[in-house]
């Protein structure tokens, strides 16, 4: 129990932003009406998902530096992860825009650059399991991580604000814009971030910790 | 105390009132949106929050049992 302090906060953050987000009163606005709860639910999704990119990111560097295979598992699984959220956001976001937006897809900048990034995570998988040779297919895949990192940064952060976009915060505006969020949903929003981010890294954690169990052969071989 | 004079002025006086005669065409906009009133007024939110916490009880219930199953593994492991 001593190391478990932080999945019963993971606990405690999303069970308070599941009964927070649907209760707690929120700024009544045309079109949205109640679907704008979905800030804590389909947001927290694309945030956890870049926390676990950018620590899969570390771990690749980490790799790429040091050689070891853990750090390559560390790095695979942060990824695995980051695309479940990913995928979940996607999926949410289409299901939200359906019926504020009209339709599940428009083309809105930040929809096709989001699905760009992902289908980038998804290619540098595909590479990676196409290489046998663990180190050679490690090394490939935290080359190739590193560089879909720096993709991610432009095609989420800075293309979609270069032009006008259905989503907040873009269209010319800067990130953390105060007008973007009413002040009252900001407390339950960052704590479902946090709740969510808790969560991938647990579940992550797990993945890591099932993979060198199984991986343990090889990983006792390139150490000794 | 002036300024309060004025004010008191103000609000009795007709231009106030005219003014109140727009107000539901200036405040149109802010009309209050259709939120889920007769769902809450009923009552039935509780049940979506009582389905979704328990979703999310039986994920997280899922994940202490994995972690559990991984750790007994790693236990088992010969160093």
């Amino acid at each position: 129990m001593r190391k478990s302090w932080w999945k019963i906060l993971c606990v405690l953050l999303l069970t308070f932003a599941f009964v927070g987000g649907l209760l707690l009163p929120v700024p009544e606005m045309f079109i949205l009406n109640e679907t704008i709860r979905n800030l804590f639910f389909h947001v927290p999704m694309w945030f956890g998902m870049i926390i676990l990119f950018t620590a899969s990111l570390v771990y690749s560097i980490r790799y790429l530096r040091k050689g070891n295979l853990v750090d390559d598992i560390y790095a695979l699984q942060f990824i695995n992860t980051g695309l479940l959220f990913g995928t979940l956001g996607l999926i949410t976001g289409m299901e939200w825009a359906q019926f504020t937006w009209g339709a599940a897809w428009s083309n809105d900048p930040k929809e096709l650059s989001a699905a760009i990034c992902m289908l980038i995570y998804f290619a540098t998988l595909a590479l990676r399991s196409s290489v046998n040779d663990p180190d050679k297919r490690a090394k490939l895949g935290a080359v190739f991580n590193v560089f879909a990192y720096a993709l991610l940064i432009p095609l989420l952060f800075v293309l979609p604000r270069l032009t006008d976009s259905l989503h907040p915060g873009n269209g010319g505006n800067p990130g953390f814009n105060t007008k973007d969020m009413a002040p009252e949903l900001r407390p339950t929003f960052y704590i479902a971030v946090l709740g969510w981010i808790l969560l991938g890294v647990w579940i992550t954690s797990l993945r890591i910790r099932f993979s060198l169990l199984i991986k343990k052969d090889i990983l006792h071989e390139n150490n000794a | 105390m002036k300024i309060m004079h004025k004010m008191a002025a103000l609000l009795k006086s007709k231009y106030l009132l005219t003014l109140a005669l727009f107000l539901p065409f200036i405040s149109r906009a802010q009309d209050a949106a259709p939120m889920a009133e007769t769902f809450r007024s009923n009552g039935k939110i509780y049940v979506v929050v009582l389905v979704i916490c328990t979703i999310f009880a039986g994920i997280i219930l899922f994940l202490v049992n994995l972690e559990r199953k991984i750790k007994k593994l790693e236990k088992n492991q010969p160093k």
